[in-house]
């Protein structure tokens, strides 16, 4: 294979491919959007079971068709059939689940795998015909990029675009249904049928995708760009525009890709770059991605062992200086630090070079001492301050032994904002008065290290 | 005499008028024979214990939910006519919180009624929306997704989404479960604002110590209606004893034989 050769398929400049991979692509993105409403309203498994529940409707169509004489295969006739079961087999779980007490899950389980099993057993009756060439009939389940005549493409662009229009066109709708069935009940939206739309506009493309992708793997077309798309932000119109560009994206290479192999299947191309798309948002989407909360989690261990270390300086300052109103001295040897918590060297003098980082104490040549810069003793004497007032809180409001009192302050005290601190100053204001900015005497004895 | 035409006119002046009222699930009742009316500008509290179908009787008013039998009229009209004149605050944990929205996004949603289908929240609507969730105190956190708020300031979000629909009947869900001190102050403040405009509010209740404090009139159910009226009258030792005390024991027994007969 010539790189020439990939670089006309992947730029549609070939027309075998142009059309089929411009198709998939298209295809791509009405899954994508709708999978992100899919997935929203937390019916993931109800595509399952309607992409699986098509197979039947493929075969009678096929079948009917050849008996009407034809060749059987006209896709807008397997479209049709598919669209007819594939209703059938959620119109069964919605039966099953409003009329016994079989719960969504088993009711779906059940419909898809009867469903799918009577596709597989009409199948074999398909290729079994006499007339007709069913060769091509198992693609349906697997996906194929098959060369495309004229009118499919056509027919297929119409669907996948009148399913692009109206989602967006019912974007507030959609949205409103999915965060809160009840409310847009309360306001006269008829939530049935904007479900029942919802789910029709997913059969649609469900359907337009089954010959590219396969009834087995569509789903994956469906739920994964959305499924990624959410990594990357918290906004629903962003997500959806992310998630149809994912689906779009992963449509055009396994597509094209396919196109380029022979014998390759697209639609398990197609997921495997939808997953790589996926696992990639994973690990690094900007809102919700593995890398970015173990940085954040990260960072505040690390702020909160910096604030453990403030406060232990402080205290022994503290300690030190009884008589005067105001610490001056702001040098502690590191081996009483040593003593104050359970910490080993090692975490000891990594807070120690956060701290230095940040420019809360002094590098001096000596190891044994630490200084605190003027700025660092000004953080020290806030953290204090915050731990104090919170568990004067605690002891006083939530009534917590004085002696459990210090553990318990720890937990919270690190995620106190500016204006959770106002509050407790006002709170504690009428019984232990507290200045605006003088650290208060710690409510239990303070255990000296060392 | 009273003519219809007069009984018709009153019926007008009353925001929620119940008539054998029976709502029932898996052909369980849930409540039964529920007969109310409550006059305008009322904060009304519905209480009752676990599973009395204080949240049935709410859905049942709005619609939500189908009715064994009986009916509903908001101002003397069926909800179906009526609903523009509703707002509905719904349990909080009825929804995802996790939901890729804003809390100005919850509370535009209060405007998509009077949007209309197909047209997108405007300017205006997102400006009413501003107004609603400052008016609760959450401005500041307009841009946040839903789940970086508290559950106080989810609820005082579902809050104002219901203020925005400018209604004049507010039907609330546990709008004081596991909220924090400041929201309870929040929604006290809001449920004597909105009375002091002639609204009515009917609030799901279960801290008993605080409703003579915040409601003027009270609903005691037990899946009927124990009692019905102002505090004063109705919130009695006996009548709590009646909603909450074990004399019903038949009454839930009868309910079940009847369940497993059909």
């Amino acid at each position: 294979m010539e790189i020439a050769d990939a670089l006309e398929v992947l730029f549609l400049r070939n027309y075998n491919t142009r059309l089929v991979v411009s198709c998939t692509m298209l295809l791509g993105c009405a899954c994508g959007l709708m999978g992100g409403f899919l997935l929203l309203r937390k019916r993931s498994l109800m595509g399952d079971t309607l992409s699986h529940a098509t197979l039947p409707g493929v075969c009678i169509a096929f079948m009917v068709g050849v008996m009407l004489g034809g060749q059987g295969k006209s896709l807008p006739m397997l479209m049709f059939g598919a669209t007819g079961t594939g209703v059938l087999g959620c119109a069964t779980v919605l039966f099953i689940r409003n009329r016994s007490r079989i719960k969504d899950d088993a009711a779906m389980g059940i419909v898809l795998s009867v469903f799918f099993g009577a596709g597989v057993a009409l199948l074999t009756m398909a290729t079994k015909m006499p007339a007709g060439a069913a060769a091509g009939l198992e693609s349906f389940i697997y996906g194929k990029t098959a060369s495309m005549v004229l009118s499919d493409f056509w027919l297929l662009t119409t669907v996948t675009v009148c399913v692009l229009v109206l989602s967006l066109l019912l974007f507030k709708e959609f949205r409103l249904l999915c965060f809160d069935e009840s409310y847009a009940a309360s306001q006269g939206w008829p939530v049935k049928r904007l479900d029942v739309l919802l789910l029709g506009l997913v059969t649609a493309v469900t359907v337009a995708g089954l010959q590219s992708v396969g009834l087995i793997l569509i789903i994956a077309f469906l739920i994964t760009p959305a499924a990624a798309a959410r990594f990357w932000t918290d906004r629903l119109d962003q997500m959806l525009f992310l998630s149809a560009l994912i689906g779009g994206v992963s449509g055009w290479l396994g597509a094209s890709v396919s196109a380029l192999i022979p014998n390759m299947p697209a639609g398990a191309l197609i997921v495997l770059v939808a997953a790589s798309g996926f696992l990639f948002s994973m690990l690094f989407g900007v809102e919700r991605g593995v890398c970015v909360r173990a940085y954040r989690q990260w960072n505040l261990k690390r702020s909160v062992g910096r604030q453990h270390l403030l406060r232990a300086l402080y205290e022994i300052l503290e300690a030190d200086d009884v008589s005067e109103d105001q610490i001056r001295i702001r040098s502690v040897p590191f081996r009483q630090v040593r003593g104050r918590r359970t910490w080993t060297d090692a975490q000891l003098r990594r807070y120690l070079a956060s701290s230095y980082a940040e420019g809360l104490i002094e590098q001096v040549g000596k190891e044994d001492v630490i200084v605190l810069t003027e700025v660092g003793l000004e953080a020290a004497a806030k953290v204090t301050r915050n731990h104090r007032l919170w568990e004067m809180y605690l002891i006083e409001y939530a009534d917590v032994a004085t002696s459990r009192v210090d553990r318990d302050a720890d937990a919270v005290e690190h995620v106190l904002g500016e204006d959770m601190v106002t509050l407790l100053e006002s709170k504690l204001q009428s019984t232990r008065p507290v200045g605006a900015s003088a650290v208060p005497v710690s409510p239990h004895p303070i255990h000296p290290g060392d | 005499m009273m003519t219809a035409e007069t009984q018709l006119q009153d019926l007008k002046q009353l925001p929620l008028v119940v008539r054998d009222l029976t709502v029932a699930y898996h052909r369980k009742p849930v409540v039964w024979d529920i007969d109310l009316s409550i006059p305008e500008g009322k904060l009304v509290s519905i209480v009752g214990p676990n599973g009395a179908g204080k949240s049935t009787l709410l859905k049942a008013c709005l619609d939500l939910i189908p009715r064994s039998s009986g009916e509903v009229l908001i101002y003397g009209e069926p909800y179906t006519k009526a609903r523009k004149r509703v707002g509905y605050v719904p349990q909080r944990e009825s929804v995802d919180w996790d939901f890729p929205v804003s809390a100005l996004d919850v509370v535009a949603m209060g405007t998509y009624g009077k949007l209309g289908w197909f047209r997108r929240v405007d300017k205006r609507s997102k400006a009413l929306a501003m107004q609603a969730l400052d008016r609760v105190g959450l401005a500041d956190y307009a841009h946040r997704q839903i789940s970086q708020l508290s559950g106080g300031q989810q609820q005082r979000t579902f809050l104002a989404r219901a203020l925005v629909q400018d209604a004049d009947i507010y039907f609330m869900d546990e709008p004081f479960a596991a909220v924090d001190a400041a929201t309870e102050r929040a929604i006290v403040e809001l449920l004597k604002e909105l009375q002091s405009r002639g609204k009515t509010c009917f609030v799901v209740h279960h801290d008993l110590a605080t409703v003579p404090q915040y409601f003027d009139w009270t609903i005691l159910l037990n899946m009927r209606v124990v009692a019905n009226g102002p505090t004063s009258e109705v919130f009695t030792q006996g009548n709590l004893r009646k909603t909450y005390g074990g004399k019903l024991s038949l009454f839930t027994e009868a309910a079940e034989k009847i369940a497993k007969a059909r």
